[in-house]
């Protein structure tokens, strides 16, 4: 997932490119019906950004919880694996998911450490 | 001066995994095959259930295995002795194939054959219940396989992956007169956490169960094979 993340960061990267962008904060949303672990992220985060352009950037992670929609009857609720993740209003199964799902980078914070070159030699 | 920037993106973490995706996606559709992604814990029996499969279905579709596996090429070959192409990806330490490894397979593969000559494509992914369901290969469709020997709550445990198949299929029901297990909690779960996925029981051990799932392959085979291909930028 780390990997991922970087990957997909570093195509965010290149479309500024030439300029290398010096990143201070990368935030994250994840959903909590998802396959990702929040602590684990950030740990291995840091680690693999050891001396890379993203090196001293922090990530921030924003969890979002597991949102159902009841079909019968409209209502939202938390979906509860204890509960088999059924509507408490009808007992439905959990067919309409509102949230939870979220593997998004919301935003990135950074800044330029040195002007961009300048495109025509000339000017 | 270093003005502060901060650019909103809303991007998918897993964008970098999705855009090849997207470009395996565009091969499969190019090649007018459907292509599975067969996900389970290691045993449930995902390499079984191909032996059956493509041993059934041999004569009437052409078809082909990426067969994932952390190591040793043990499931290749026994897929190999079936008789159908078979192209091992060792993924090392990675507990799943992601959508760069499937394509590395791919051009391996058409060393071997022209994929367009490919009705069904399996890539069988790596035994592991939780990363698996978040990586798009670029699949057509998702199958995940839960035997009854697992218990009856790994769906609620486990649901992303139950969450996210198209098909699954419950194995080794031959397996049922000597567990304490009831089969009809195993289908409850799986339905409570995915109420729209199709649900097959099944024994490749007797053959019992396999007709249906062979129905089913039929009609995505032909929903793929009769849907235009979207063009990918």
């Amino acid at each position: 997932m780390t990997r991922c993340l970087l990957l997909s960061m570093h195509e965010w990267k290149q479309q500024h490119a030439p300029r290398v962008p010096r990143v201070d904060r990368v935030h994250l949303q994840v959903g909590s019906f998802t396959c990702v672990e929040p602590d684990q992220l950030v740990v291995t985060w840091s680690d693999a950004v050891k001396d890379s352009w993203l090196d001293g950037s922090e990530l921030v992670i924003e969890s979002v919880l597991l949102v159902g929609r009841c079909v019968r009857c409209q209502a939202t609720y938390s979906p509860d694996p204890a509960d088999g993740f059924r509507s408490p209003c009808c007992q439905h199964p959990m067919e309409e998911i509102v949230s939870g799902r979220e593997l998004r980078i919301r935003s990135v914070a950074y800044a330029f450490e040195t002007a961009a070159p300048c495109p025509t030699p000339t000017c | 001066m270093h003005m502060p920037l901060e650019d909103t993106l809303g991007l998918n973490l897993l964008a970098a995994n999705q855009h090849r995706a997207d470009h395996n996606r565009a091969h499969f559709d190019a090649w007018n095959l459907l292509c599975l992604n067969v996900m389970s814990s290691p045993g449930a029996g995902k390499t079984t259930l191909l032996e059956r499969s493509l041993a059934a279905l041999s004569g009437r579709w052409a078809m082909a295995v990426l067969e994932g596996d952390m190591t040793t090429l043990l499931d290749a070959e026994r897929l190999e002795a079936v008789g159908i192409p078979v192209v091992p990806i060792t993924t090392g330490r990675a507990c799943h194939l992601d959508a760069a490894m499937v394509s590395g397979g791919l051009k391996l593969l058409q060393q071997r054959l022209d994929p367009a000559g490919l009705d069904v494509l399996w890539v069988e992914n790596v035994g592991n219940l939780v990363c698996p369901a978040e990586f798009a290969i670029g699949e057509h469709r998702k199958v995940a396989l839960l035997s009854v020997t697992e218990g009856d709550d790994k769906p609620l445990k486990y649901p992303v992956m139950f969450r996210e198949a198209d098909c699954v299929l419950i194995t080794k029901v031959d397996l049922l007169p000597h567990l304490p297990v009831d089969v009809e909690r195993i289908e409850a779960h799986i339905r409570q956490v995915n109420p729209r996925t199709a649900v097959f029981r099944l024994s490749a051990s007797s053959g019992a169960g396999f007709d249906p799932w062979h129905d089913w392959l039929g009609a995505q085979l032909k929903a793929v094979q009769t849907t235009p291909a979207l063009i990918h930028a």
